[in-house]
């Protein structure tokens, strides 16, 4: 009985031995702690955050249109591109849920991500539960946002199946402490949330290359679709990325703060949304919990003098204290 | 951080500290037992008359028990603002408030304490009434005769007859029964045919007794009289037809009207019970009302508003199961406090009556959410939609379960029937995006959580507990309040990151 539990659970002492960061203490030390009440509709409206992105030079995905209201279902073709895909999002939804991605329109036909071909019905269907607020966060009605269709940059074509990967950047205090790639599957339907199937992979602040990669919290090596190994994943212009996510926290004030970004094909990396409670998955797909990096940049700001630091330097701090070349050691020693 | 959390743990340190102090106060000074231990059932019964005033005088006389077999008096009061008040003694008890000048709408109440004391022999009061000669009509003679032929031949003594009667009476496919209520009601007719038979006998109003019923009105019963003796029949509920003296109390002792009111109108008497069970040593009840303010007991509340909080007093048990399981464990629910309600639905009917009813409306419910799906509806009228679905289903599994002799599926219309049409959608949506797998995981959850609480709150003591110890309220909120400021691990988190531990292990 004691070997069999010892196998399928971890022992507390060892997940705080490893600095994991368990939901309880990320909402009662992180959330409640560092994120005022008043900055979280900035987050949970992704309108508020497109405007408020503009204002602070971030980029975001071309925004073709919002609907507010159910008479407005039926005009709805009226905001969509002459072509190319499109994808419709509720302003305040959660957890990915009631985002459509449709690639390519054909008449009255809408092609989805997934390949399956739906009506014009379906799609109005989709936006009158969208503004009802089915999808929302306490089912208050909502508004339905149309972007324009990211397309995946060329270099992760052979590690996502069908979806655009995105990449979460935990930033606390302002500091990336953070980061993973998280790719769809056939399992996730083409999108990239963890929990539907999608594969997390850590990526090390410094080189922007994979540490290690999860699906369904366990462990993987190769994309299940494609069959590329995931090692050799590698994020280009990183440190511009790194700096794009720092600055989200000078735009919301959140101090403990998920971005999601993308590298779009054209439009280059882009902020697609944030959220003030990110989950705790990314701890698996880096291999290491953040409890540590956490108290260190605690440390960090409690002996800094003078101004506070700018993005650039923030990123350049989190590098030095959470990138390869820092041996993990000190990590655990900060504790 | 640090200090938010030493303030906490005070408030709970104090939160328990003085409900362990109304605790303690309640058992050595109202002396509750902490145990339930051997136990008196008491029915605390009570009359409300209401009635809209004319400014006249007003005056009225309310037929009040007493003692009879089966059942003795403990305590009696009346609760009724500005009006005097005096008992009227004799063969049939009244009570009479009287006021001056009265305007609006006025309540008077009347609550009495019995004891359930079957071995106790309790002298009946009564000499059997005179015999009324039979009034039939000219086509009901011929019937009425061949009904008592029948019965007196199945018969031995006035009891049995009466027994035989009220059978003939109440069965709906006899022909000369039929004829008879075309008339008269039940219980004149039984009436009337023993006065044939030269066995004195009236009807008499009593109650019904059932836990925790307000609003109930009183019943028509038979007294039949063999000499000394009497027994009570109730010839309307086909089921029970003799009345063995636990479940009826008699609310008059002689024929006459229930109610008189004058200087008012629309004037009507409803009644509440509700059973408890104390020591028999001390009367609790009769102490908890003198010093009511003092004691902030529920039982000082009317008796319809005690029944309310019999329930209610459990809840916050409930609530301590549902943040234990987020916090501890981490189970997923869908719906935060949903399951709660279907607990309190559970509490109603039995566990096993209550999983099966459950499981059967929700996957209905799917099913029936699907085929809504092809109409195209809005949200808010899609749900209304399922509401009336869910409505005419538990319609539908009331008739059927009454028909097939089960009786549980009559209460199925205490669960929260809202509650339940927003859960039947939310699932499908997530069967639809996350697949059943999720559904089943947030179900199951949700089912185990109400199971627990259930089995809580199902507690014999624990109901004993919370309702006798208020003081024990701020105990469950410094219990909740603690388990509120943990901030470890939570056991499925354990197994969530059971892979990184044996990564850096290995």
């Amino acid at each position: 009985m004691l070997n069999w539990l010892k196998k399928y659970l971890a022992s507390p002492r060892q997940l705080r031995q490893l600095g994991v960061l368990g939901l309880n203490e990320r909402n009662l030390a992180c959330i409640s702690a560092h994120n005022p009440r008043s900055s979280f509709p900035s987050v949970d409206d992704k309108l508020l955050t497109k405007l408020l992105a503009e204002d602070y030079q971030i980029a975001t995905p071309a925004l073709l249109g919002t609907i507010r209201h159910q008479a407005e279902i039926t005009r709805f073709e009226g905001y969509l591109p002459k072509q190319g895909g499109f994808v419709i999002k509720p302003a305040k939804g959660s957890g990915g849920k009631g985002i459509l991605v449709i690639q390519y329109v054909s008449g009255n036909r809408y092609l989805k991500a997934s390949g399956e071909w739906i009506s014009r019905e379906a799609v109005q269907r989709h936006l009158s539960n969208l503004i009802s607020g089915l999808y929302s966060l306490g089912g208050h009605p909502d508004a339905a946002i149309i972007e324009k269709l990211i397309h995946s940059a060329k270099d992760f074509a052979d590690f996502t199946f069908e979806g655009v990967p995105d990449i979460r950047v935990i930033i606390y205090q302002g500091y990336p402490v953070m980061a993973m790639m998280r790719l769809s599957t056939k399992d996730s339907d083409g999108k990239a949330n963890l929990h539907q199937g999608a594969i997390g992979v850590g990526v090390d602040l410094t080189l922007g290359t994979a540490i290690q990669a999860v699906q369904h919290d366990r462990p993987v090596f190769i994309h299940p679709d494609t069959g590329s190994p995931l090692e050799k994943l590698r994020i280009q212009n990183w440190h511009y990325l790194l700096d794009l996510a720092a600055r989200c926290y000078d735009m919301t004030g959140l101090g403990y703060l998920g971005a999601d970004l993308v590298v779009d094909a054209e439009q280059g990396p882009l902020l697609l949304e944030l959220n003030a409670r990110p989950g705790l998955a990314i701890q698996m797909a880096n291999g290491t919990g953040v409890k540590p990096r956490l108290q260190a940049i605690d440390q960090h700001r409690a002996e800094l003098r003078g101004p506070a630091e700018v993005s650039e330097v923030r990123v350049k701090v989190a590098q030095q204290l959470f990138g390869k070349q820092v041996c993990s050691a000190r990590q655990l020693n900060v504790e | 951080m640090k200090q938010g959390r030493s303030t906490l743990l005070w408030t709970a340190l104090i939160l328990i500290l003085l409900g362990g102090m109304h605790t303690a106060w309640r058992h050595f000074v109202h002396q509750v037992p902490l145990l339930p231990g051997s136990q008196q059932t008491y029915w605390d019964l009570e009359a409300r008359v209401e009635m809209e005033a004319e400014g006249s005088p007003v005056k009225v006389r309310l037929a009040i028990p007493q003692s009879q077999p089966g059942f003795l008096m403990r305590s009696e009061h009346t609760a009724s603002p500005g009006f005097g008040v005096s008992f009227v003694e004799g063969d049939q008890r009244f009570a009479e408030w009287s006021i001056r000048s009265a305007t609006a709408t006025q309540w008077l109440y009347y609550r009495a304490q019995f004891q359930f004391d079957p071995k106790r022999h309790i002298p009946a009061v009564d000499h059997a009434p005179d015999l009324k000669p039979s009034t039939w009509s000219q086509p009901l003679q011929a019937a009425a005769a061949q009904v008592l032929r029948r019965s007196w031949q199945e018969s031995a003594d006035s009891f049995s007859l009466a027994k035989a009667l009220a059978e003939r009476i109440s069965n709906e496919k006899n022909q000369n029964g039929r004829l008879l209520l075309s008339e008269m009601s039940a219980s004149e007719a039984m009436v009337n045919l023993l006065n044939d038979a030269k066995v004195p006998a009236r009807v008499l109003y009593g109650l019904k007794l059932e836990d925790g019923r307000r609003r109930q009105a009183l019943q028509q019963l038979v007294q039949v009289f063999d000499g000394q003796n009497w027994q009570l029949f109730d010839v309307n509920s086909a089921a029970s037809l003799d009345v063995t003296g636990n479940n009826y109390l008699l609310w008059q002792q002689q024929a006459g009207p229930i109610l008189e009111v004058e200087g008012a109108h629309e004037s009507k008497v409803t009644f509440s019970m509700l059973t408890t069970h104390e020591p028999a040593s001390s009367s609790v009840n009769a102490l908890a009302v003198k010093d009511a303010l003092l004691s902030l007991s529920i039982h000082s509340l009317p008796i319809s508003e005690q029944a309310l909080f019999k329930t209610l007093l459990l809840l916050p048990l409930g609530a301590l199961v549902v943040v234990v399981l987020r916090v501890f464990i981490g189970l997923k629910t869908s719906g935060t406090f949903m399951p709660l309600l279907i607990a309190l639905a559970f509490l109603e009917m039995s566990l096993s009556a209550g999983l099966i009813t459950f499981l059967i409306l929700v996957s209905a419910g799917l099913v029936l959410r699907q085929l809504l799906a092809y109409l195209n509806l809005l949200l808010v009228a899609r749900v209304a939609a399922v509401i009336v679905c869910v409505i005419g289903m538990i319609a539908l599994f009331a008739v059927i379960s009454f028909h097939t002799g089960i009786t549980t599926g009559m209460k199925v219309t205490l669960f929260p029937m809202i509650i339940l049409a927003w859960t039947i959608e939310r699932m499908s949506i997530l069967w639809e995006e996350e697949g059943p797998l999720e559904v089943v995981k947030q179900g199951g959850g949700s089912l185990i959580t109400a199971t627990l609480a259930f089995l809580l709150m199902d507690i014999y003591e624990v109901r004993y507990w919370m309702f006798n110890f208020l003081g024990l309220q701020l105990v469950v909120l410094a219990l909740i309040l603690i388990v509120g400021s943990y901030t470890g691990y939570r056991l499925l988190e354990l197994w969530r990151f059971n892979p990184l531990a044996n990564q850096n292990k290995g």
